[in-house]
C-alpha cells in the first residue's frame, strides 16, 4: 500500500510537469506544440525533454514555442529557431546531415560489415579442399590399426 | 598474431571511450560563434528608464557576461570578472537574467559593481536569443559585431589568462 502511494506520486508528479495552459488556435496547433515539446530537449537538465522538465529554462522555451505557433510558424521553424541558438544538440532526434552521417549510418555500416565478415568466413570453411586419396587412405589404416589393438 | 584483430578492436574502442570521458556533456558547442550578436534592447539596471541595444555597441570589441543574484557561481566569478573589468580591455556588459531588480541591485551593492552596465532581462527572453542555458555565461563580441567567443560557466583565473585575455587583445589589438 505505502509502495503503491509513493508510486503514485511519482506519477502525478511527471504529469504536472508540464502543466500550464496555454490556448491553441486549433488542435492541430496544440498536437504540433506536443509534437514539439517532446522533441526538443531540456538544456538544463540534459536528459529530460521540454515537455517533462520543471527547469526555469524549459517553461521559458515552451513559452517560445507556443508563442511562435500562435504567430503562424511551422514546427520546422521553430525547430530551426532553437537549432540557430542552442545547437543540434538541442533535438532529440538529430538532423541528417553530413556531420551526423555516421552517427544515422554508422550502426548499419558496422551491421553489413560484420555480416560480410560472417559470409566470408562459413564460405572459407565450406571450401576446405577435401583430402585427397592418399591421406584418405592413411586416414583408414591408422583407424584399422587402432581397432585391431 | 591470432589475436592481432580482436586486440586492434579492443584498443580502438578503449580509445574511443576514453577520448569520450574526456568530453563535458554540460559544455554543448554553441552555434552562435561567428553569427552576429542577437538585437536586444533592454532597460539598464541602475536607471530603468534609460536602455541600452546591441547596435549602440557596434564599432568596439565588447564582452557580456550573463549574471544573475541567485547563481551561486556567479559569485565565485565575481573576483574575475571584477579583475577582466579592471583592465580596461573593453567594456563589460551585465545581462542579469531572470532576477529581481531589487535583489540584482543589492547583489552589486553588496560585492561590488564591475559592470560598465546590467540591462535587465527579466523574462529571460533576451538570454533564450543568445541561446543562454546556464549562467554565468561569457560572451565576446568583435568590432564587427560578429559573437567571437563563449564561455558556459564561470571564467576562472586559468580561463581568463589562457582564453579570455589573449581574445580580447587579439581584437582590440
Amino acid at each position: 500500500m505505502r509502495l503503491l502511494l509513493l508510486c503514485l506520486i511519482f506519477v502525478s508528479y511527471s504529469a504536472l510537469a508540464a502543466i500550464e495552459a496555454y490556448e491553441f488556435d486549433s488542435p492541430e496547433m496544440e498536437a504540433d506544440y506536443v509534437t514539439l515539446i517532446n522533441e526538443l530537449r531540456c538544456l538544463v537538465c540534459q536528459n529530460q525533454n521540454l515537455s517533462g522538465s520543471n527547469a526555469d529554462l524549459a517553461k521559458d522555451l515552451r513559452r517560445q514555442t507556443h508563442e511562435m505557433l500562435m504567430q503562424g510558424k511551422t514546427p520546422d521553424q521553430v525547430v530551426e529557431y532553437m537549432v540557430a541558438r542552442y545547437g543540434d544538440f538541442v533535438l532529440y532526434r538529430p538532423q541528417f546531415k553530413t556531420s551526423t552521417l555516421l552517427l544515422w549510418l554508422g550502426p548499419f555500416a558496422l551491421l553489413l560489415l560484420v555480416l560480410v565478415l560472417v559470409v566470408r568466413h562459413m564460405h572459407s570453411r565450406q571450401t576446405l579442399a577435401p583430402p585427397d586419396a592418399e591421406a584418405m587412405q592413411k586416414a583408414h589404416q591408422l583407424l584399422s590399426d587402432t581397432r585391431e589393438k | 598474431m591470432r589475436f592481432a584483430i580482436p586486440l586492434g578492436i579492443f584498443i580502438i574502442i578503449v580509445g574511443l571511450l576514453a577520448y569520450g570521458l574526456q568530453l563535458d556533456p554540460k559544455k554543448v558547442p554553441s552555434p552562435l560563434i561567428g553569427k552576429p550578436a542577437p538585437a536586444f534592447s533592454l532597460a539598464k539596471l541602475d536607471a530603468p528608464e534609460q536602455f541600452l541595444a546591441q547596435k549602440d555597441l557596434l564599432g568596439q570589441v565588447w564582452v557580456l557576461n550573463v549574471w544573475a543574484s541567485w547563481c551561486v557561481s556567479c559569485r565565485a566569478e565575481h573576483e574575475i570578472i571584477t579583475r577582466l573589468s579592471a583592465l580596461n580591455l573593453a567594456p563589460v556588459i551585465g545581462l542579469n537574467y531572470k532576477d529581481e531588480p531589487d535583489d540584482a541591485r543589492r547583489w552589486l551593492a553588496q560585492f561590488g559593481d564591475p559592470y560598465t552596465t546590467s540591462i535587465m532581462d527579466q523574462d529571460g527572453r533576451v538570454g533564450i536569443d543568445w541561446g543562454v542555458y546556464g549562467v554565468p555565461e561569457t560572451f565576446i563580441i568583435g568590432k564587427d559585431g560578429l559573437i567571437k567567443y563563449k564561455h558556459i560557466g564561470p571564467v576562472t583565473m586559468e580561463s581568463l589568462e589562457a582564453e579570455v585575455l589573449p581574445k580580447l587583445r587579439e581584437l582590440t589589438g
